[in-house]
C-alpha cells in the first residue's frame, strides 16, 4: 500500500510544480504585472513586494525564494491591498468556501449512493425513471441557470431562504448554495452507482452470493456494493476538480466571502499575486483531493493492494 | 471486400475497455442512420438546433428592433404580444429577443470555433501518440492526465487577469481544455487499429499508404470523431457560458447566453423574464445538443448501453 | 420417497423474439447418495434447469412444473424460505471459479458467512470449520490460505474452495454445473476423484451438469441426455452407455475420440444446435439425425420405456437404433 501511495506522489508532484511554475512565469511576461519595472504601485505595496518576492535578485532565484515561501505556507502579499498579504485574505475566505463545498461533497455521496441503489434495485419501475430524469437536469443545466431558478423560487417566490449573503455560519445561508452543488454531483454520483450497481448484480459471483441462500440485503450490501463503489470512487476525482468551477458560481450566485469571490474579484482587479496565490492553493487542494480518491480505490480493491 | 478476420489482442481489448467498438466498414453508416431516425429525441433535437441556429443567424435581420438600441419609452417591460418587443426589454430597453438571438450568434460561434479547433488539436494529438506508440505516447498521454488535473477556470481566471477580457483569449482558453476526451479516444482506436491485420494484409497488397489511410483508417476513426464532436459541442458552449458567466469572457458590447444570464440574474427579482429566456434558451441547446449525441452513440454503437 | 422428484420441469424465456422455451417436459427422481448425469450441448438448457431448481433463473425467465424436496415445492417457494434451503440443504457450484468467487471479499468471509446464516455459528466457529473443510478438499496450509483472496488461488484450488464452501452445511443435494469445464484435464481428474470421496463420506446426492461424457461415465449412477430442451433419452448409465437406444445418445458415443481409433476420421454429429426460438414441431433432432423420417419431422415422439431401464424419446425402434450403431462401428 506504501509503494502505491508513493507512486502516486511521485507522479502528482510535477503536475503541482508545473502548474506553480508556469503561472509564475506568465507573471513574469506580464507587462506591468508585479515583477515588472513598470508597475504602477503604490510606495507601501512597492515595499511589501520587495520583501516578499525578492524582485532585485536574479530570475531563478527569485523563483526559489517564492518556492521557498510557498513550501513555508506564506502565499506572497496582495498586489492591490497595502495592508494584506494573500494568507490573511485566504485565512477569511477558506472557511467559509470550506464548509460548503465539504457538507456538499459529504451529502452528495450519501445521497448519491443511496439514490443510485436504491434506483439499480428498482430498475425500470417509474422511481427509477423519475430519478433519471432528475439526474439528467443536474448534468445537462448549467450551474448558473439552476442557483439563480433556485433563489427565484425559494427565495423570491417563497420567501422560505434568503436570496443569498453570509452571517458568520448562520445556517440559513448555507441550505441554497449546498443545495446547488449536492444537487449537481447527486445527478453524476446517482447515475455512475446504479449503472455500476446493476453490472455488479449481473456478475457470476453474485449468482454464486444467492445459490448460498444468503438474503438480498445481504447479498446487495456485504457481496455487491463494495465492487460498485470502485467506478464511484474513481470519479469523485474529476467531480471534485469540477466542483471547483461549481463552487465559483455558487459563491457568485449567492454572494458568498469564500475563496471563489475573492479569486473573481482579484481576476477583475487585476491583483495579480492574489490570482497566483489563489491558484496554486487551490490547485494544491484539487490535486490533494484526487490523490486521496486514489488512495481510497486501492483501498477498496484488494486486487490492486496485493 | 473484407480480408482476413481482424486479430484479437486481448491485452488491447481489455486497455480499450473504456472505448466501444468501432463500426467496421462504411456498410454500417446506413444501418446507423436508420437507427438513428428511429429515435426521437434526437430526430426532434436537430429539428430544434435547426430553428435555433437559423433564429440566431437570421432572425436579428428580420426583427425591426436592434440589440443595443435603447428604447428610453420602454424599459423593462415583461413580454408582451402587443407592444413589439415578445420577450420583453432589458433596463436601457434594449429588446430581449434581439439581444437572445445575437447572444446566441456569438455564443454558438465560439462554440464552433472551439470545438473545431480543440477536434483538431485531439485528432492529431491522439494519432499521433497511437501511431508512434512507445515512450512518445507516453509521454503524450501523461501530458493528457496533467491538463485533465488542472481546474480550468483557475488558469482561465489567471490569464484574464494577465491579459484582461479578449474575445481570442477566450477560445483559445476554452480550446485548450476541451481536447483531452478527443485525443484520448482516437488514440485507443489508433492502437486498436494499428493491431488489425487487415491492414498489414492490405499494405502487404502493396495498398499505398495514403489509401490506407483514406480507406481503412478514416472510415474507423470517423465514427468516433463524430461522436465525441457532438459530445465536444455542449462542453464548449458551457465553459463558454461559464466564462461570460463570471464576467471573464465575452465583453460588453458583445453579448453571449451567459452574459445575458448574469444580467438576468441580478435583476431577476423585478424582470424574472431576463433571467429565465437566456436559461432556457441555453438549457435548451444544451439538451438538444445531449440528445443527438446519445442518439449517435446508439447509433453507431448499441453494444455501448 | 425419493429425497428428490422433479415432474414436468419446464423453463420459458421472455425475450425479444418472443417467448423461447429452454427446457420442456424434463421429470427425474434422486435418491440419496445417488448421481445423476445431465448430458447435452451448449444451449440445450441443462443449465437453465437446475438454475430454475435453484430459484436463479434471470428475470425474464419463469420456471413451470414441479419439484418436491423433501415434500417442499422448490418451484413454489417464496424468496425467504428458498434461502433457508439454498447453501444449506441444496447446493450448487457452478462452471467458473474466477468469476464465480466475490474478488473483494476473503475466503473466510465467503465461507463463514454460509456459517453464520444457516448454522447459527460465530465467526470463531465458523473459521475453525471452515478451516476443516478446506483441509477436506486438500488445501495445503489451509489455516492460513483461508484469509486469502481467490485471485490469490490457482483455478484448480480455487474449485475446491467452491466444492469446500457448498459442503459447509453437508447438504443433501450439490449441484454441480460443468464444475470441471474451465479446468485442465490432471485438474479435472483430481477434482472429480475429489467429489467420488467426499459423496462417500458424506452420502451427498450429486446432480452433475456435463457435455463430458468421460465425467458422466466416471461419476454417475444415473444420466440424462438433453437435446433442445427436452429428454433424448434417461436411464442408469451403465445401461445408456453399453446399449443406446437413441440415435443422438450414439452420435455422441461416437464423437469421443478413443485411442484405439487412432488414423480414424473425427465422427461428428452433422449440424448445429438448434435456434431455441424455433424449434421445429417434431423430434427436436429431426435436422441432425442420421435415421430421421417423414414422421420425425411432425410429430414430437413422446417419452416412452426403454430396454433395460428408463426413458427414451425417438419414433425409431431401439432394434433399428441398435443396427445403426452397428453399421457405424462397421463403418470406422
Amino acid at each position: 500500500m506504501w509503494t502505491y501511495t508513493l507512486r502516486r506522489l511521485l507522479v502528482t508532484l510535477p503536475t503541482v510544480l508545473a502548474v506553480i511554475t508556469v503561472c509564475y512565469l506568465l507573471l513574469h511576461a506580464t507587462p506591468g504585472g508585479p515583477f515588472d519595472n513598470e508597475r504602477n504601485v503604490s510606495a507601501a505595496v512597492l515595499a511589501n513586494l520587495q520583501a516578499k518576492y525578492h524582485l532585485d535578485k536574479p530570475l531563478w532565484q527569485q523563483y526559489l525564494y517564492y518556492l521557498n515561501n510557498l513550501l513555508h505556507g506564506d502565499l506572497g502579499a496582495s498586489f492591490r491591498y497595502a495592508d494584506w498579504s494573500v494568507n490573511e485574505l485566504v485565512a477569511k475566505a477558506l472557511p467559509v468556501s470550506l464548509a460548503i463545498g465539504g457538507v456538499s461533497m459529504l451529502l452528495s455521496v450519501f445521497i448519491g449512493v443511496a439514490v443510485g441503489i436504491g434506483a439499480a434495485l428498482r430498475q425500470n419501475s417509474r422511481f427509477d425513471h423519475a430519478l433519471m430524469l432528475v439526474s439528467n437536469i443536474g448534468s445537462v443545466v448549467p450551474s448558473f441557470v439552476i442557483g439563480p431558478v433556485l433563489i427565484l423560487v425559494f427565495a423570491i417566490g417563497l420567501h422560505w431562504l434568503p436570496a443569498g449573503g453570509w452571517n458568520d455560519f448562520e445556517p440559513r445561508y448555507l441550505v441554497l448554495p449546498v443545495a446547488l452543488l449536492s444537487f449537481i454531483n447527486v445527478a453524476t454520483i446517482g447515475r455512475v452507482m446504479r449503472g455500476s450497481l446493476i453490472e455488479v448484480l449481473h456478475s457470476n459471483f453474485i449468482r454464486t452470493a444467492r445459490a448460498k441462500g444468503l438474503p438480498r440485503r445481504v447479498v446487495v450490501l456485504r457481496h455487491a456494493l463494495k465492487p460498485a463503489l470502485l467506478p464511484v470512487v474513481s470519479v469523485l476525482g474529476p467531480l471534485a476538480i469540477s466542483s471547483i468551477t461549481a463552487a465559483l458560481v455558487a459563491e457568485t450566485v449567492f454572494s458568498l466571502p469564500g475563496l471563489g469571490r475573492l479569486i473573481v474579484n482579484g481576476a477583475g482587479n487585476r491583483d495579480y499575486t492574489l490570482v497566483l496565490g489563489l491558484v496554486v492553493l487551490i490547485t494544491v487542494l484539487a490535486v490533494s483531493v484526487n490523490l486521496l480518491v486514489d488512495l481510497a480505490y486501492a483501498w477498496l480493491d484488494p486486487k490492486i493492494r496485493y | 471486400m473484407k480480408l482476413l478476420k481482424p486479430f484479437q489482442n486481448d491485452a488491447l481489448v481489455a486497455e480499450l475497455g473504456a472505448a466501444p467498438a468501432l463500426p467496421e466498414g462504411r456498410s454500417l453508416w446506413a444501418d446507423a442512420r436508420r437507427r438513428f431516425g428511429r429515435n426521437h429525441a434526437a430526430r426532434a433535437s436537430v429539428v430544434v438546433l435547426l430553428l435555433v441556429g437559423l433564429a440566431c443567424a437570421v432572425g436579428p435581420w428580420l426583427s425591426p428592433h436592434a440589440f443595443d438600441s435603447a428604447d428610453w419609452g420602454g424599459m423593462n417591460l415583461p413580454p408582451t404580444w402587443a407592444n413589439g418587443h415578445w420577450w420583453g426589454t432589458d433596463d436601457a430597453g434594449r429588446d430581449l429577443l434581439v439581444r437572445c438571438l445575437i447572444g446566441g450568434r456569438v455564443s454558438l460561434t465560439v462554440g464552433l470555433l472551439a470545438t473545431l479547433a480543440s477536434v483538431s488539436l485531439g485528432i492529431v494529438w491522439g494519432a499521433t501518440a497511437g501511431f508512434i506508440g512507445g515512450r512518445v505516447d507516453a509521454l503524450m498521454m501523461r501530458v493528457v492526465d496533467m491538463m485533465y488535473a488542472i481546474p480550468y477556470l483557475l488558469i482561465a481566471i489567471l490569464l484574464v487577469t494577465l491579459l484582461g477580457r479578449d474575445f481570442h483569449l477566450v477560445v483559445l482558453t476554452i480550446t485548450a481544455f476541451s481536447w483531452m476526451d478527443m485525443a484520448r479516444v482516437v488514440r485507443g482506436q489508433t492502437l486498436g487499429l494499428r493491431a488489425k491485420e487487415f491492414i498489414e494484409a492490405a499494405r502487404a497488397m502493396g495498398v499505398s499508404t495514403p489509401r490506407i489511410i483514406a480507406g481503412h483508417i478514416v472510415p474507423n476513426l470517423l465514427g468516433m470523431v463524430v461522436i465525441y464532436t457532438t459530445v465536444t459541442v455542449p462542453g464548449v458552449i458551457l465553459t463558454e457560458s461559464v466564462l461570460s458567466f463570471l464576467g471573464l469572457g465575452i465583453q460588453e458590447p458583445m453579448t453571449s447566453w451567459g452574459v445575458l444570464i448574469h444580467d438576468g440574474a441580478s435583476v431577476m427579482e423585478v424582470s424574472p423574464w431576463l433571467l429565465l429566456f437566456p436559461a432556457g434558451l441555453l438549457s435548451l441547446a444544451l439538451y438538444c445538443f445531449n440528445f443527438i449525441g446519445d442518439g449517435l452513440r446508439d447509433a453507431l454503437d448499441p453494444k455501448d448501453r | 420417497m425419493s429425497l428428490l422428484s422433479v415432474n414436468n420441469l419446464a423453463v420459458h424465456f421472455d425475450t425479444p423474439d418472443g417467448e423461447v422455451t429452454a427446457v420442456n417436459g424434463m421429470a427425474f427422481e434422486l435418491e440419496r447418495g445417488q448421481t445423476l448425469g445431465i448430458v447435452g450441448e451448449s444451449g440445450s438448457g441443462k443449465s437453465q434447469s437446475v438454475l430454475a431448481l435453484m430459484g436463479l433463473l434471470a428475470a425474464n425467465g419463469r420456471a413451470e412444473g414441479q419439484a418436491l424436496f423433501n415434500g417442499q415445492d422448490l418451484l413454489a417457494l417464496p424468496e425467504a424460505a428458498l434461502n433457508r434451503i439454498r447453501g444449506n440443504r441444496v447446493a450448487m457450484i457452478f462452471q467458473d471459479p474466477m468469476t464465480s468467487l466475490n474478488p473483494y471479499l476473503t475466503v473466510e468471509r465467503q465461507m463463514t458467512e454460509v456459517l453464520e446464516l444457516h448454522q447459527g455459528q460465530t465467526r470463531q466457529q465458523a473459521r475453525k470449520h471452515a478451516i476443516e473443510a478446506l483441509e477436506a478438499v486438500k488445501i495445503p496450509d489451509a489455516a492460513r490460505r483461508v484469509g486469502l483472496y481467490p485471485h490469490e488461488f490457482s483455478g484448480g484450488m480455487r474449485q475446491r474452495v467452491m466444492i469446500a464452501m457448498a459442503l459447509l452445511c453437508q447438504p443433501d443435494v450439490l449441484i454441480a454445473d460443468e464444475p470441471t469445464t474451465a479446468l485442465d484435464v490432471t485438474v479435472q481428474a483430481q477434482i472429480m476423484a475429489l467429489m467420488r470421496e467426499l459423496q462417500r463420506t458424506h452420502g451427498t446426492a450429486i446432480v452433475m451438469i456435463t457435455h463430458d461424457l468421460g465425467v458422466v461415465a466416471g461419476l454417475c449412477d444415473e444420466v440424462m441426455v438433453l437435446y433442445g430442451g427436452r429428454v433424448m433419452e434417461q436411464g442408469s448409465a451403465d445401461s445408456v452407455f453399453e446399449r443406446p437406444s437413441h440415435p443422438y445418445t450414439l452420435g455422441l458415443l461416437h464423437a469421443v475420440p478413443r485411442l484405439e481409433d487412432q488414423g480414424q476420421r473425427l465422427t461428428a454429429i452433422p449440424g448445429a444446435p438448434p435456434n431455441m426460438a424455433h424449434l421445429p414441431p417434431g423430434c427436436p433432432f429431426c435436422e441432425r439425425c442420421s435415421l430421421a423420417e417423414a414422421r420425425c419431422h411432425s410429430d414430437r415422439p413422446a417419452l416412452v420405456a426403454r430396454p433395460g431401464n428408463g426413458w427414451r424419446a425417438c419414433h425409431k425402434s431401439p432394434a433399428q437404433v441398435a443396427a445403426a450403431a452397428l453399421t457405424q462401428e462397421e463403418a470406422l
